[in-house]
């Protein structure tokens, strides 16, 4: 192609570099730097590093799989689907960061290139632990991954922070995450995976909310789809599984929540729902109020309506539905207390990300407004700094 | 806004059914050769601004029904070419620049012309 320039263009002869680089452009465009940008869930890739977990898991068998096996598909189940959508969809460098950041230094670049000050890290491949029928897997693996990030990702800056892993498999070993590593440093509080079958409202896990509870620490519950599991497998397309999977995963826990009355028990605990976006939360809210209206007998606990509890949860935006009158996501917004309880997310680099420029582009939104959503209802939840914190002229390599 | 004029290179560097991406300055322009035709658009997606003319250009699902209503299952088209933005898959006629899913949305068209083999950009 060298042929091809001439004084007047240059000629981008790799065209798949540097394909964040016009993330940098939209930053830029709105002065996205002069604002405090908290993304509230991004995803690393823990099985690239997963040798790294292995001085950190206890369990002697599991030990032995993370140490031998390159490879992790064959302990950790899949979700199913083509999430790339036959290529179409890529990352520079390929296939490594469609999934996850292989390191800290690459996610602080890439949060320069975005325009993140904070941002919260989790897994990728075990979003999908707690399907595994193997319970001690899910509880080494999740001590293994959560000594590993508070060691070497939170330790690196200040900018990185987490929920860990909570493996809720087992409400004994998740009590003792909790304990054990909720005091140390960029831990900002516990995650559930949502794709499991153990139901959220079990007297087992009473102690583990009430040291969340005790300690400040947000519960936030991460949306994912396992397209093999009931009325999903039904679904032809990943497309039709992806978009109802992930709330449904959400919705669930939700409505059980709720109607066990959750927040009447542990009134100062603060319940975080990620990764489903928004359209789901009034559908839930207005049925399960018509539903109690009917049946109060069903959840005696409740001293309110259901969607009023629903008003006090967080939710992270992404994927932030944006539809054709945006008066409809404006009503969306007033419904669950948006300006106040939503939490800017990237979900950065999975493959319906979004940037800050979403929701900074909201046309009903007022500045104070954007600014909440995009950092300062985060800052304020998890007790963040609330200055901007980005290095000044960093990013803009084309990463 | 008056336009300027900006060389390209010769038509033949610019690979059948495929793209070269320039930079003239701070725009970047994805210059496509379809079945002979040449296109250009800004290489800023509709959807979030992403690099939309660095992505795979791929030929158009279509799906054929049978006299029943049944599926006579997925082919590719062996006319029809779209651009997909490598940042979320959103899909784009390499002809007309309209978004395949949502015709509301298209990608931002530059004109290119060829002079003595040489191909142009007007450049906004």
């Amino acid at each position: 192609m060298a042929d091809v320039i001439t004084a007047d263009t240059e000629v981008v002869s790799d065209r798949r570099r540097g394909i964040l680089a016009n993330a940098r452009r939209e930053a830029e465009a709105r002065r996205l730097d002069e604002v405090l940008i908290v993304d509230v869930d991004c995803h690393i890739m823990e099985t690239l590093r997963f040798k790294d977990l292995v001085p950190y898991i206890d369990h002697p068998q599991v030990r032995r799989i993370v140490e031998r096996y390159p490879s992790f598909t064959s302990i950790i189940p899949g979700g199913g689907g083509d999430r790339e959508v036959a290529g179409r969809i890529f990352r520079d460098p390929p296939i490594v960061a469609s999934y996850g950041h292989a390191s800290p230094e690459q996610l602080l670049e890439e949060m320069d290139t975005i325009g993140i000050d904070y941002a919260f890290i989790f897994p990728t491949p075990m979003l999908n632990l707690g399907m595994s029928p193997d319970v001690e897997l899910e509880v080494a693996l999740a001590q293994g991954y959560n000594r590993w990030v508070t060691d070497t990702w939170l330790q690196v800056s200040d900018r990185i922070r987490a929920l860990l892993y909570l493996p809720f498999g087992d409400a004994d070993a998740s009590y003792r995450e909790v304990v054990e590593l909720g005091e140390r440093r960029g831990v900002e509080g516990f995650m559930v995976t949502s794709a499991r079958t153990t139901p959220v409202h079990h007297r087992s896990y009473m102690k583990v909310y009430a040291a969340l509870e005790e300690r400040g620490l947000p519960i936030g519950f991460h949306g994912i789809v396992q397209w093999r599991e009931g009325a999903l497998a039904q679904l032809n397309r990943f497309l039709s599984a992806h978009a109802i999977g992930f709330p449904l995963s959400n919705m669930i826990h939700l409505a059980n929540i709720v109607i066990n009355g959750l927040p009447q028990r542990f009134p100062r605990l603060r319940w975080i729902f990620l990764e489903s976006g928004l359209f789901w939360i009034p559908f839930i809210a207005h049925r399960l109020d018509n539903e109690y209206r009917m049946r109060p007998s069903e959840a005696p606990l409740l001293e309110r309506l259901p969607s009023e509890y629903i008003r006090d949860f967080y939710f992270s935006t992404q994927p932030l539905e944006v539809p054709e009158r945006p008066e409809h996501l404006e009503m969306v917004m007033d419904m669950i207390d948006g300006r106040r309880h939503l939490l800017y997310a990237s979900d950065w680099p999975h493959w319906d990300f979004d940037l800050p420029s979403r929701v900074y582009d909201l046309p009903f939104l007022s500045e104070a407004d954007r600014r909440a959503i995009l950092g300062g209802n985060a800052a304020e939840l998890f007790g963040l700094p609330t200055s901007v914190a980005r290095r000044p002229g960093a990013g803009g390599d084309g990463r | 806004m008056v336009a300027e004029r900006r060389r390209v290179g010769p038509v033949e560097a610019i690979p059948e059914n495929g793209c070269v991406l320039v930079r003239l300055g701070q725009v970047e322009v994805g210059v496509f050769k379809v079945r002979g035709v040449l296109r250009a658009y800004l290489n800023r997606c509709a959807h979030q601004g992403g690099p939309v003319c660095q992505g795979e250009i791929v030929p158009r699902y279509e799906e054929e029904i049978g006299p029943g209503g049944e599926s006579l299952g997925v082919r590719a088209s062996a006319t029809r070419l779209d651009i997909a933005c490598p940042w979320h898959g959103w899909e784009y006629d390499l002809m007309t620049g309209e978004n395949i899913a949502d015709r509301r949305y298209r990608l931002r068209a530059v004109p290119v012309s060829v002079e003595e083999g040489i191909v142009y950009l007007e450049v906004p």
